[in-house]
């Protein structure tokens, strides 16, 4: 029965996760949350603003609650790269209290957890026990009988004074131990968030894997005949909710880029008949200005991952080249000189590389340097057209689009361009962004025809292939960095 | 001629560019002004001498590419050659080149190509005459395709290079 269910983030060593079963099933636990225990840190509040802002204002508190039983060794966890990866069996209970938050927050995080392929919420009308006293030990046997691995319990209650209180426990269902939770304080508007953050805190837990669903994504929503498109940019959760246009579709807007430490995006626009720019847009504030002062077309922002620096590419006749911009002292900087297409540019997370597509060799392929354009080296060797490099914020992998017979693939290589693996491949798939836990890339896919693009999730083992609701056709992808750790 | 739709009879032509270049395919979209190189200026009306109409018919605006090419082909000079003595014998235009790929590409190369595209275009006619300060270059990338479909034929009339003449002054 000790099911092991071992998830482990690709490419590292797999802690075998065993769950002792007898272990701890009926071990007494003190009641939970004895109030004298809380220790409650109130983070400081987020600036209430435009867009993000109520949401951003969420956070006001939030506490590991300090309940853990005593460190046992049996813990769940997910071993990824194993053949034998199947999702862990977990039972995300109703969340008591305030009706109009609570099952929500359930839905939310039941549908995170599900989406990535990791876990398997099981079906709530299988659960035995129907509801769980927050305050106590759940009855494990009932939990196990139904081979539910890891629960979720948790509730929502409204203080005075309008707030919520949200509280998650995590239990090891096997070993009858919790292993996770916290207590937050927010503006009931935020539940979406505290949803997020409460996936995270489980999916942290079980796959030692950061965070990935306290997070937004900018993309492109697409409307109208492929001839006469219509192009937005759109902030939305990752998992397409709170859903919000950024600009109004009077110009065209592609390329956008979320700043690694602001609630800012890079993105190109272009009005009829004129060149493009590379733009700067505050979310919260909805200002604007163009990045840099150039003679001609600019295109393919991406930030340094200090937020302080934009590199795009420069339009110069025939040829472009990479610039790097100092977005304080509006000093500009070449950084590429090549009588060929250099675009496509992306920092390595510690600031020191960029990696960026190049077609001075023929076709375009994937070329690595220096930040300052020291030591340009190719590094795609494969058949076929490689664009669209993207630095994974883990630093281990460079995903991006490979051309080959007609058919488009998303892959991932090593900084060097060895380990090459495509994760999905079809007749145009495209724009590939990472989730700040540098585990599962998003991008988007289009059949062809007059239809339009959607977006899709993958996970650099390439088993899981999720599609994220959007209310139009979608592409160009922009993966957040985690919101909190955002100024 | 304009606002044909792309139909199947049209896949079968075999040479795609020669009937590209008589215009008998011309996109299933041509009312927007600029973005497809036939804009509403050159709507009814007799082909007038010297009129953008005369332009886009008698001499053809755009010319195409093959597959990640800036090359010239022998029917886009042929093409170009006829623009350049046009433009030259109009010489109160002032004109936008407009640089197109396919959308068997990734969206910021893309416009690199498409940029190099007009370049290209650029340099053929300042080459053969025509004053560099009448024209401006722009490259909309694959964000502009005149065709769609999921098939040859169409992606070769989307990798094009367009010349829009501006509407003269006063009218």
């Amino acid at each position: 029965m000790a099911a092991s269910f071992d998830v482990i983030p690709s490419c590292e060593t797999v802690s075998t996760g065993r769950a002792s079963a007898a272990a701890g099933a009926g071990t007494p636990l003190p009641a939970a949350l004895p109030a004298g225990q809380s220790v409650i840190k109130r983070l400081a509040t987020m600036k209430m603003k435009f867009l993000l802002s109520r949401i951003a204002a969420a956070l006001l508190a939030m506490l590991p609650v300090g309940l853990t039983i005593p460190a046992a060794r049996a813990e769940i966890s997910i071993t990824l790269n194993s053949a034998t990866f199947a999702p862990l069996p977990i039972a995300v209970v109703d969340f008591s209290g305030d009706p109009e938050v609570a099952a929500g927050i359930t839905e939310v995080i039941t549908a995170n957890l599900r989406r990535i392929g990791y876990f398997a919420p099981l079906d709530p009308s299988t659960f035995i026990e129907k509801s769980v006293n927050f305050d106590a030990v759940p009855d494990f046997a009932s939990w196990q009988s139904i081979n539910a691995q890891g629960l979720v319990t948790g509730r929502a209650v409204r203080e005075s004074g309008g707030r919520i209180r949200v509280e998650f426990r995590l239990w090891d269902v096997f070993a009858g131990q919790q292993l996770a939770g916290q207590q937050f304080y927010t503006d009931p508007v935020n539940w979406r968030r505290i949803g997020h953050i409460i996936s995270d805190a489980v999916l942290t837990r079980v796959t030692g894997l950061k965070g990935m669903f306290d997070t937004r994504v900018v993309f492109v929503d697409e409307t109208g005949s492929k001839e006469n498109r219509r192009k937005r940019l759109a902030v939305m959760d990752q998992d397409g909710g709170n859903l919000r246009y950024l600009t109004r579709g009077e110009e065209l807007v592609v390329s956008p880029r979320f700043s690694p430490v602001s609630q800012e995006v890079a993105f190109m626009s272009q009005r009829l008949n004129e060149r493009t720019r590379v733009q700067l847009l505050n979310i919260e504030t909805g200002q604007r200005e163009v990045v840099g002062s150039f003679p001609d077309m600019t295109s393919s922002p991406q930030f340094a991952p200090d937020g302080q620096r934009v590199v795009l590419s420069l339009q110069q006749g025939g040829n472009a080249n990479i610039y790097a911009i100092n977005l304080r002292s509006r000093t500009t900087t070449r950084v590429t000189s090549t009588n060929a297409i250099d675009t496509s540019p992306s920092f390595s997370p510690d600031g020191s590389r960029v990696v960026f597509e190049s077609d001075r060799g023929g076709g375009p392929q994937i070329y690595v340097m220096g930040a300052d354009g020291s030591g340009q080296q190719r590094v795609s060797f494969g058949e076929g057209r490689y664009s669209q490099p993207v630095w994974s914020p883990r630093g281990d992998y460079i995903a991006f689009t490979r051309q080959r017979g007609g058919q488009f693939a998303i892959g991932i290589m090593k900084p060097d361009g060895s380990g090459e693996r495509i994760l999905t491949e079809g007749f145009h798939n495209e724009s590939p962004t990472w989730a700040p836990n540098g585990q599962f890339i998003m991008f988007f896919s289009d059949p062809g025809g007059q239809g339009g693009g959607r977006l899709y999730m993958v996970d650099v083992t390439g088993r899981v292939r999720t599609q994220i609701p959007t209310p139009s056709y979608a592409s160009d992808p922009a993966w957040s960095p985690l919101l909190s750790d955002l100024r | 001629m304009f606002g044909i739709r792309v139909s199947a009879g049209l896949k079968a032509a075999a040479v795609i560019t020669a009937t590209l270049a008589l215009g008998a395919c011309a996109s299933n979209k041509t009312d927007q002004a600029g973005a497809g190189g036939a804009g509403g200026l050159y709507g009814a009306g007799a082909s007038t001498p010297g009129s953008a109409q005369d332009f886009v018919v008698n001499v053809g605006d755009r010319v195409f590419f093959e597959t990640d090419s800036t090359d010239l082909t022998s029917t886009a000079v042929a093409t170009l050659n006829k623009q350049a003595v046009w433009l030259q014998r109009y010489p109160h235009y002032t004109f936008l080149i407009e640089g197109h790929a396919d959308e068997r590409g990734t969206r910021e190369y893309n416009y690199a190509l498409g940029a190099r595209r007009a370049q290209t275009v650029y340099d053929y006619l300042v080459s053969r005459g025509v004053t560099s300060n009448r024209i401006r270059v722009v490259s909309y990338g694959k964000e502009r395709p005149v065709a769609v479909c999921n098939d040859i034929s169409c992606w070769s009339q989307n990798r094009r290079a367009v010349t829009v003449l501006d509407r003269p002054a006063g009218s």
